[in-house]
């Protein structure tokens, strides 16, 4: 039973993580609180289920909907943010806001206001020991977050890009004056966050078997406490954060049956923290 | 006699526009990013209702002691909210609506999702008061907060908050206390936006929980900045256009959201200092055709 919740909140965890870690790759470089990144989440979601609908194949739909995410979010830095990052950092937040309610809605008109099922068989099948089950959607978010992670910090820390790129998030404009093409890394950064909110949403989409045009709405500021709470920036901060909120919240819900919004765990949690620590878990001044 | 539509239309674009100049203190004023302001016009509305219901104060009681409730939580949560920077501060506050929101709805005093009913239009003359005079009523008291405003931006209130915002380190170096200051617009502006929940409970005489979500904030935000952050009457035409705006488009019912985010978002891109501004199109034509006038005219 423990580790059945156990198990639980690391699967929900890890799509937090997902989806988390886009935001705040966006938040290292440019600091722009990216609202508009949970339209992105949700958009893989739809695009991977048109994929899947008309080709019927899971991994090459959860690819679709990823590659259609990264170019959205290029195209959102590209079009929206570039020209706004000199002015005070309210207007992108408010064009970020601005974008993620026009895309919830644009989802709504083109693609029907009721929820979608998203019905993939991976062929991965269910995992059991003894009285501990796996669901097939648990193993395969997982094994892809698992996957994602460990590609994002080989790039980080083993590619040139990667140096680049931690570079960039901690002084742009010494980075660039030591010749890093300072553009092209964010496009890289969007590039990167953008395909893990859209993966994250294909796999919610499959693991709930529903997509639904506001599923951006609730992760869209949960995201957000997340990556404050691991310290707004830190990779590895938002990787814990998301951790302990999926745990936190399958565990006071689901074990101790607190009657409490589980969505407001994570606020109170990034909230207790930031009490003591104002820079998040692993942030730094 | 105005029809009721119409008055019911403005009462609410004004207490909007209460909301908009009570954020613009905190965020135009003091520069300090909150996305959690209808939490403060929660607190109020909460407090007034509690008040004239439970307890039996009178209206004007119940609407008073809401802005200074409202204004005490402000300074509460103001202290520790401080410490943190930035979009700390933003997320944070957001927080803050949230846990609100989540206080009104699980606990069984507050009413939880049913809210609270049975809250009155004021007594006046010994009859109830009908809509358009409790619009003028309200109107009144924002005109007083708007003169306030005008009062303390030119007060040495206001050039702290204006060394605040423009670059806190510095301000600190010169000697301006920059928590307490912030403290100041944040109880302040909690205070008007407490005072404005008072007043919408009175006038919509039931109040739910979902009143006072994120959603909210982020739609006083948005008024804000629309309408020209950190000016006097942006936050009041920002109220206007976007308050008006769902009212107008009901005929295009089914793109009315779409158009709203589209609209924040051309906005923002094309304009960013909103409406007002100071680099905006709608200042620059005031400016062209105020400038003749002042050269034809040489004092």
């Amino acid at each position: 039973m423990l580790i059945q919740q156990l198990t639980n909140g690391i699967a929900i965890g890890s799509v937090y993580a997902l989806i988390s870690l886009g935001l705040t790759m966006v938040y290292g470089i440019l600091r722009i609180l990216h609202v508009a990144h949970a339209g992105i989440y949700a958009l893989g979601a739809y695009i991977g289920w048109f994929t899947f609908r008309f080709v019927g194949e899971f991994w090459l739909s959860l690819f679709v909907g990823m590659a259609g995410s990264a170019l959205a979010g290029y195209l959102v830095e590209r079009f929206l943010y570039s020209p706004l990052l000199h002015l005070p950092r309210i207007a992108p937040l408010i064009v970020s806001i601005g974008l993620f309610i026009a895309m919830e809605e644009a989802f709504r008109i083109v693609a029907g206001p009721h929820t979608l099922t998203y019905n993939a068989q991976v062929g991965i099948g269910n995992l059991s020991l003894g009285s501990f089950q796996l669901t097939e959607t648990q193993l395969l978010i997982l094994a892809v977050t698992f996957v994602i992670l460990v590609v994002l910090w080989t790039v980080l820390s083993r590619t040139r890009t990667g140096l680049a790129m931690r570079a960039c998030a901690m002084d742009a404009e010494i980075a660039s004056s030591f010749g890093v093409n300072v553009n092209g890394i964010v496009a890289v950064n969007f590039l990167l966050g953008s395909a893990m909110a859209g993966a994250a949403g294909v796999l919610i989409g499959v693991y709930d078997n529903q997509v639904w045009p506001t599923m951006g709405s609730i992760p869209a500021y949960k995201a957000l406490a997340i990556v404050v709470l691991g310290g707004l920036g830190s990779i590895p901060g938002t990787v814990l954060a998301s951790l302990i909120v999926g745990l936190a919240e399958t565990f006071f819900i689901g074990v101790l049956a607190i009657p409490f919004p589980r969505d407001a765990v994570a606020f109170v949690a990034m909230i207790l923290v930031l009490m003591f620590r104002p820079y998040g878990l692993l942030g730094k001044a | 006699m105005i029809s009721g539509y119409l008055v019911t239309i403005l009462i609410t674009v004004t207490l909007y526009a209460m909301l908009a100049h009570s954020l613009n203190i905190i965020t135009g004023r003091a520069g300090q990013i909150s996305l959690g302001h209808a939490a403060f016009f929660g607190i109020g509305a909460y407090i007034t209702a509690l008040l004239y219901t439970e307890a039996g104060f009178p209206f004007g009681l119940s609407v008073l002691l809401a802005g200074l409730g409202a204004g005490l939580i402000g300074a509460l949560l103001g202290i520790p909210c401080l410490r943190v920077r930035d979009d700390f501060l933003a997320i944070t506050t957001m927080g803050i609506n949230f846990v609100v929101e989540a206080v009104f709805l699980y606990i069984p005093f507050f009413g939880g999702a049913m809210g609270i009913g049975g809250i009155n239009l004021p007594k006046w003359l010994g009859r109830e008061m009908t809509k358009p005079e409790y619009f003028l009523l309200i109107l009144a008291v924002f005109l007083l907060l708007l003169l306030l405003d005008r009062k303390l931006d030119r007060s040495w209130i206001g050039l702290a908050w204006a060394s605040i915002r423009e670059d806190e380190q510095a301000a600190e170096a010169m000697g301006v206390d920059v928590v307490r200051f912030k403290v100041i617009a944040f109880s302040l502006g909690s205070a008007i936006a407490g005072l404005a929940g008072g007043f919408y409970a009175h006038f919509l005489t039931f109040i739910m929980p979902q009143n006072f979500g994120f959603g909210q904030s982020i739609v006083i935000l948005c008024m804000v900045v629309f309408g020209g952050i950190g000016t006097r009457w942006g936050p009041v035409l920002g109220a206007l256009v976007l308050g008006i705006l769902p009212e107008i488009s009901r005929p295009i019912m089914e793109y009315r959201t779409l158009l709203y985010g589209l609209l924040l978002l051309a906005m923002m891109r094309f304009q960013p200092g909103g409406l007002l501004g100071e680099e905006s199109i709608l200042t620059k034509f005031f400016r062209r055709m105020w400038t003749p006038l002042r050269k034809s005219h040489p004092a």
